[in-house]
């Protein structure tokens, strides 16, 4: 993991006066897959936020006159047994899966930098507690206990699922920014500030995360399509997001056993899904690349 | 070394204890088993159902903290409680552990081996056509969830079915993990497992848990260690470049791996959810499913105790192979 402080090392490509920020930029630019998949998720966010208001039929509208007929001009992407849209459903559950990754993702990121931090910096008693939650929260199968809080969700506060699924979600980067931590700590800049008399938790925000920007943003970056997967994982059996909201979870479940005879209702659900995991991690691939070129893989000891 | 893993097992088995034992006091105050006999029709007399209850250990009338008194004790004497069906947790697990065992380490070993050698072939391949066209296929099938690689997976095996022409005596099998009636023991019965095997292990081995997953993080460190000093010394020394690339290249770049497996083997068991209730086998996933729809406190404790051991035995072996691989380990 690179420090901030001595960032330019390529220097036969660029010269000393160009940004830091402009340097990564640069190299993000010039992958084409991970511009391509920043274009993809843009698209996809614009759709489904763009598509409701021009597309005829609401997630919740039954067609009388179509049931479960495939895809034509009045229903794109067919329409389920009861009537109901598929492509207005789609979208409705691309925005849910799409605002549940985002906040979960910062969540998550946030936790795992707060404990990450706190425990390397003042060590001791705190380092030991983070280091026994961490442990314990490895060890505890994130997919059962929020499967457990299932029936606490079905009162409908998604909010509260957003956070079981970020809390499952931040053990493995708080442990790289407990470590990176640790080393950042005995550097002049931080030990000129403490002996300024600066508390600790100012030293962390101002000092020490700013540092690992990098590490962070590729973290979050990476958490939202895991956390859109885990989305789906458990909205596939009944314990995440609750009927009659709709995300790409209950999609599936829904469509999975009809794949074979109304295809409609489960490849398009399907490849919407696919593609947008598939573009965020392409972003994800091309930020790490861009903001950290000697990277290390995560979580290696 | 020993002293370090008694250490080590001393401390997991801690974790793995207090996980289950956390996952009981959610399950304990989430689930609601009496929820089950209030749709009744006729509903059934309030002292009857609570009789019942108390029976299970799942009355809600009785205070937690007794609850629990006597579900530790029972599982102190290895006794798990019983289910929402009045039935024995132990004989439930006993039953359905080899189902799921047998998908899951088939499955993980099979995956584990093809990352790592599609991933080091790959690194040794350095962007030639077919390092390109791995990366292509472990990067998509990275993005491609387990529930949707299994409902695919089983759609293609039903499509080859039908091309094939043998609909009524198929090959590869859809539905559960033998054919029913089938004398397990006789070599038809053995062949027919062996059918019923093959496509939710490559659900598994392919997947996000498996292939996919190793091969990308094989390649890269491979890579690292391609680039390195030593692996150069080891060749100028005379030997051949196969013999460096396994023996110092491959060996090292296995390091890290170590400690993915760990961590990989908790997320298994979820991906073995889902091959499991999509292919109908009836193992431990499809029975956490069905214990939480069912408000089943004690089956629900009993699994994550199954999960919890799992990860401790993962975590212990690669700890093991890790020591192994590493002799700097070994010494300190």
């Amino acid at each position: 993991m690179t420090v901030v402080t001595d960032t330019v090392t390529d220097t036969d490509v660029v010269s000393r006066s160009v940004s830091r920020n402009r340097l990564v930029l640069r190299r993000f630019l010039s992958q084409r897959l991970a511009v391509a998949g920043v274009v993809v998720v843009l698209l996809l966010i614009a759709l489904a936020y763009l598509g409701p208001i021009f597309y005829p039929w609401k997630y919740d509208q039954l067609d009388f006159q179509a049931f479960q007929s495939p895809p034509s001009p009045a229903h794109w992407f067919g329409t389920y047994q009861t009537g109901g849209d598929v492509f207005a459903r789609t979208l409705r559950g691309l925005q849910k899966s799409l605002v549940i990754g985002l906040l979960g993702a910062l969540f998550s990121t946030a936790l795992a930098a707060a404990a990450g931090a706190f425990a390397g910096y003042f060590r001791g008693a705190t380092d030991t507690v983070v280091r026994v939650v961490t442990d314990l929260m490895l060890v505890l199968p994130g997919f059962l206990i929020i499967a457990i809080f299932s029936s606490a969700l079905r009162d409908g506060s998604w909010l509260l699922f957003i956070v079981l699924l970020a809390g499952f979600q931040w053990m493995i980067t708080a442990r790289v920014v407990r470590g990176l931590t640790q080393s950042l700590r005995e550097r002049e800049f931080v030990q000129a500030a403490r002996f300024m008399g600066v508390p600790g938790w100012k030293i962390i925000l101002r000092h020490i995360l700013p540092n690992m920007a990098s590490l962070l943003i590729i973290d979050a970056t990476v958490g939202v399509s895991s956390i859109i997967l885990a989305e789906v994982g458990l909205s596939f059996f009944g314990f995440g997001v609750q009927p009659p909201d709709v995300s790409l979870g209950t999609l599936i479940a829904d469509g999975a056993g009809a794949a074979l005879t109304n295809w409609w209702q489960f490849d398009f659900v399907a490849g919407v899904l696919v593609l947008l995991v598939l573009a965020v991690n392409l972003v994800g691939d091309g930020l790490r690349d861009a903001l950290d070129p000697n990277s290390e893989i995560e979580g290696a000891k | 070394m020993g002293k370090f893993l008694l250490h080590r097992v001393g401390y997991l088995v801690l974790l793995a204890m207090v996980a289950t034992v956390v996952a009981y006091l959610l399950a304990a105050t989430q689930l609601h088993p009496r929820s089950r006999y209030e749709g009744r029709n006729p509903a059934p007399a309030e002292a009857v159902v609570d009789q019942r209850l108390t029976e299970l250990n799942m009355n809600d009338k009785t205070p937690l903290v007794e609850r629990f008194g006597t579900w530790a004790k029972g599982v102190a004497h290895g006794d798990l409680g019983k289910t929402v069906d009045g039935e024995s947790v132990n004989t439930e697990m006993s039953r359905r552990m080899w189902v799921s065992l047998r998908l899951m380490l088939i499955g993980s070993i099979l995956g584990t081996l093809l990352g790592v050698v599609a991933g080091a072939y790959g690194a040794i391949k350095q962007r030639k056509w077919s390092d390109q066209t791995l990366t292509v296929i472990s990067f998509v099938l990275l993005s491609v969830p387990t529930v949707v690689l299994a409902v695919l997976v089983k759609n293609a095996g039903i499509w080859f079915n039908q091309v094939s022409g043998n609909e009524s005596t198929p090959l590869l099998f859809t539905t559960g993990e033998i054919t029913p009636g089938m004398d397990t023991w006789s070599w038809a019965g053995i062949g027919d497992r062996v059918g019923h095997l093959v496509l939710p292990t490559i659900v598994l081995a392919i997947g996000v848990n498996g292939f996919a997953f190793y091969s990308r993080y094989q390649r890269n460190s491979m890579l690292d260690v391609l680039g390195s000093d030593f692996l150069r010394t080891a060749q100028a020394k005379g030997l051949r470049r196969w013999s460096a690339l396994t023996r110092h290249g491959l060996r090292t770049a296995l390091i890290p791996m170590a400690t993915f497996f760990s961590y990989q083997f908790a997320l298994l068991f979820v991906g073995a959810t889902f091959t499991e209730k999509i292919f109908g086998w009836h193992g431990m996933g499809e029975y956490f499913v069905d214990s939480i729809t069912k408000n089943d406190t004690n089956s629900t404790a009993g699994v994550t105790l199954f999960v919890a051991v799992l990860v401790l035995i993962a975590g212990l072996l690669s700890d093991v192979v890790y020591a192994a691989l590493d002799p700097r380990v070994r010494a300190s």
